[in-house]
């Protein structure tokens, strides 16, 4: 009985894998869903219309769960000697995908001046993540920066022009005193506004330091610079936002319940990402506005989201399927589509010039924010052994906002941490 | 001797399948394990090599290994004792006799059957400043706002009250259980002797139920260890590794930082402990206990 099932085992499998080679090429792809709405149709969709205009190439979405559940996922089958052809993963896990050696470059598959041209026509500051040591290794895909939303309604309440968001770091706490409100016995009802701090304060905190005017790590992501006086300095304005204007609760803002904080008029502005732009939408019950961020010393963001990676463990015919579908995929029309389908900020400047995108503009400005603000933008903060380096960033930006340590003592502690880690990556 | 030594293959054969499971997800991981630890992790240009106690002696100086080592034993404490009993005392209230008993028990069953992500979505928004149940509540008695998880003081302290509501009910079933196998001419003795209903609680009820508690024990003392679902949905090890325990802290280092020889080390003090845990237990207390 086993034996007759493992034959038939065997045989479904042999059977299976001729089909496959009789259809030609098939690439597996990973990806994960970050935001709201019902991307694993929008995916299967773009497979299946890929596959019907480019017969003998079959694409098989294959949904990994979070971002960090999907490198999991692809570092395992990796290790495993399964990864899959292509997958889309943080931009800033570009060093650990080079460090296991799980990827390729993209340039050796450019060969022709329409390919060099499509690499090139991708925003310079999605870019910046996806290249080091003067090669590609990732293709934007689903990218994001950092918005501020603000109500407007609270606004107006508060006595300010609704339609102008705080244009610098001295407008924003001068509004955030006028909007915060308390009741008889002190008790705030509504903070003016909030950054969120859980998780991954890294990021927010790349919005302050950016706008003041400093990196946080160098090109090779092999050293940070957690310590510089300016980062100190951005930290400090950050914690007292709460500790000294009291404008922003105290203690540590969850990510995951800030828009709601939002929603509920708990707060009368927000930090967050572009692609809660849908869900924001659908949600606030009151009129709202979107801006960049507002500037320190310069204005500022950092970039977040998934590029396709191309796995080393594929076949030259694979290779080349992968890149006709990376290619396919972020057309200019299809990127557009892609974006207004998910907030994500559409990845390339010529998509924005499509008819899709101008209608989808003309009825709601607030989509080319994101746009317009990624000219100030600049890296996520990625290194060698990035989770661990990260991690110690978070660690004294979590301290601080907390009040167990003063912003300067943070940012040593982290930068000695950092230090520790990324000298084995120095040579 | 023939007949024997048959009686004896056949009984290997029958240990066979769970022995073979056993073995292969069990103690082939941990001795895999514990030859890892004494590995470093293969880095690029630089391959895996026998490191000795090196993994060891960067745990002895790492804070966020013993920051997650207290607060592990906060947590246990925190736990332990409380939904063990309460578990007995909603026990001891349900099978008595009262009307709506059947609902009540489903009542305290319900949070063992929720998924611990969905439970710790929920409670994540109880939590919540400002508008969560809870402030809602202590807005009503007039009390100051507070950031419950977002706070040094109270992170740990939120994640023990939930991790206490998900596991009594569970525990309570045992001791439901339990007590319905008591055998009532006990109970009739004992009010016939005019023994009050302490009396009768602390001479009868407790020391029968003493096998169970020795389960509900052990099962309380590995779930301590084991339960990391909520800190990942909650506060992710956050503020500053105030949540973080000893098997997230575990998780990060292998599956973010892909440490695995680190990670590995780490994994031993887990089993050290759970396993001296399970000697005391079984070996100390379970003489002091009455079986029938």
């Amino acid at each position: 009985m086993l034996k007759r099932c493992i034959t038939a085992g065997l045989a479904a499998a042999a059977l299976a894998a001729s089909t496959a080679w009789s259809q030609g090429t098939e690439i597996s792809f990973y990806y994960p869903v970050a935001v709201g709405g019902p991307i694993t149709k929008i995916v299967d969709g773009l497979a299946a219309d890929f596959e019907k205009e480019n017969s003998g190439i079959r694409v098989k979405p294959i949904y990994s769960g979070t971002y960090q559940e999907s490198i999991v996922k692809a570092l395992t089958a990796n290790k495993a000697g399964d990864p899959p052809v292509l997958s889309v993963l943080l931009s800033t896990d570009m060093y650990t995908l080079i460090d296991e050696d799980a990827i390729v470059p993209w340039d050796e598959m450019i060969r022709t001046d329409t390919d060099r041209a499509w690499l090139k026509s991708f925003f310079p500051g999605f870019m910046e993540n996806s290249q080091t040591g003067g090669k590609t290794w990732g293709i934007p895909f689903q990218r994001s920066t950092i918005v501020l939303y603000w109500n407007k309604e609270a606004f107006k309440e508060a006595g300010l022009d609704p339609n102008k968001a705080p244009a610098n770091w001295t407008e924003m706490v001068d509004y955030a005193r006028k909007l915060t409100k308390k009741d008889g016995s002190g008790n705030v009802s509504q903070w003016g506004v909030q950054v969120p701090s859980s998780g991954f304060p890294y990021w927010l905190f790349q919005g302050f330091t950016t706008q003041n005017n400093v990196v946080l790590m160098n090109k090779d992501g092999t050293q940070t610079f957690y310590d510089h006086p300016a980062v100190i300095e951005a930290l400090a304005f950050w914690v007292d936002l709460s500790r000294k204007h009291g404008v922003m609760k105290p203690g540590i803002i969850e990510w995951g319940t800030t828009p709601k904080d939002f929603f509920e008029r708990k707060a009368a502005m927000m930090w967050t990402t572009t692609g809660n732009l849908t869900n924001v939408k659908a949600n606030a019950k009151f009129d709202f506005g979107v801006a960049m961020l507002p500037a320190g010393k310069r204005r500022g963001t950092p970039t977040g989201g998934g590029n396709f990676y191309l796995f080393k463990k594929s076949t030259p015919q694979q290779r080349d399927a992968a890149l006709r579908f990376v290619r396919w995929i972020t057309s200019p029309e299809r990127a557009a589509q892609w974006g207004i389908d998910t907030g994500y900020v559409a990845v390339r400047g010529d998509s924005w010039d499509t008819p899709l995108m101008a209608k989808y503009v003309q009825g709601f400005p607030q989509a080319a924010v994101a746009r317009d603000q990624l000219q100030y933008a600049v890296a996520e903060l990625s290194t060698h052994d990035n989770q661990r380096v990260t991690k110690a960033l978070n660690d004294g930006l979590q301290a601080a906002l907390t009040g167990a340590k003063t912003p300067e003592a943070a940012m040593k502690d982290a930068q000695r941490e950092a230090e520790r880690i990324l000298k084995a990556y120095r040579k | 001797m023939n007949r024997r030594s048959s009686a004896q293959v056949h009984g290997w054969l029958l240990l066979l399948p769970a022995a073979v499971l056993l073995v292969a997800f069990t103690h082939y991981p941990a001795g895999a394990t514990l030859w890892t630890s004494f590995y470093s992790t293969a880095k690029p240009h630089r391959p895996s090599a026998f490191a000795g106690l090196e993994n060891y002696r960067e745990m002895a100086n790492d804070p966020v290994f013993w920051q997650s080592l207290v607060n592990n034993a906060w947590f246990a404490i925190g736990t332990i004792p409380v939904s063990i009993a309460l578990a007995l005392l909603m026990a001891v209230w349900v099978n008595g006799k009262l009307r709506g008993q059947g609902f009540l028990r489903l009542a305290y069953f319900t949070p063992t059957v929720l998924p611990m992500i969905a439970v710790a979505n929920i409670w994540l928004f109880f939590y919540t400043p400002q508008y969560g149940l809870l402030e809602q509540v202590t807005g009503l008695f007039g009390l100051p706002s507070h950031n419950w998880l977002g706070s040094r003081g109270t992170a740990l302290a939120c994640l023990i009250v939930v991790t206490i509501w998900k596991e009594a009910g569970f525990f309570m079933i045992f001791y439901l259980a339990a007590l319905q196998s008591i055998p009532p001419n006990l109970y009739e003795a004992a009010s016939l002797e005019g023994a009050s209903r302490w009396a009768v609680f602390r001479r009868i009820t407790f020391p029968l139920l003493m096998p169970t508690t020795l389960f509900v024990l052990v099962n309380a003392v590995i779930n301590s260890f084991r339960l990391v679902d909520h800190i990942v949905v909650m506060t992710r090890g956050g503020p500053d590794n105030t949540t973080s325990l000893l098997l997230y802290y575990i998780y990060e280092v292998g599956f973010k930082f892909w440490d695995a020889g680190y990670a590995s080390a780490l994994t031993m003090v887990l089993l050290v402990l759970l396993a001296s845990a399970a000697v005391l237990q079984f070996g100390f207390l379970e003489r002091r206990i009455h079986y029938r």
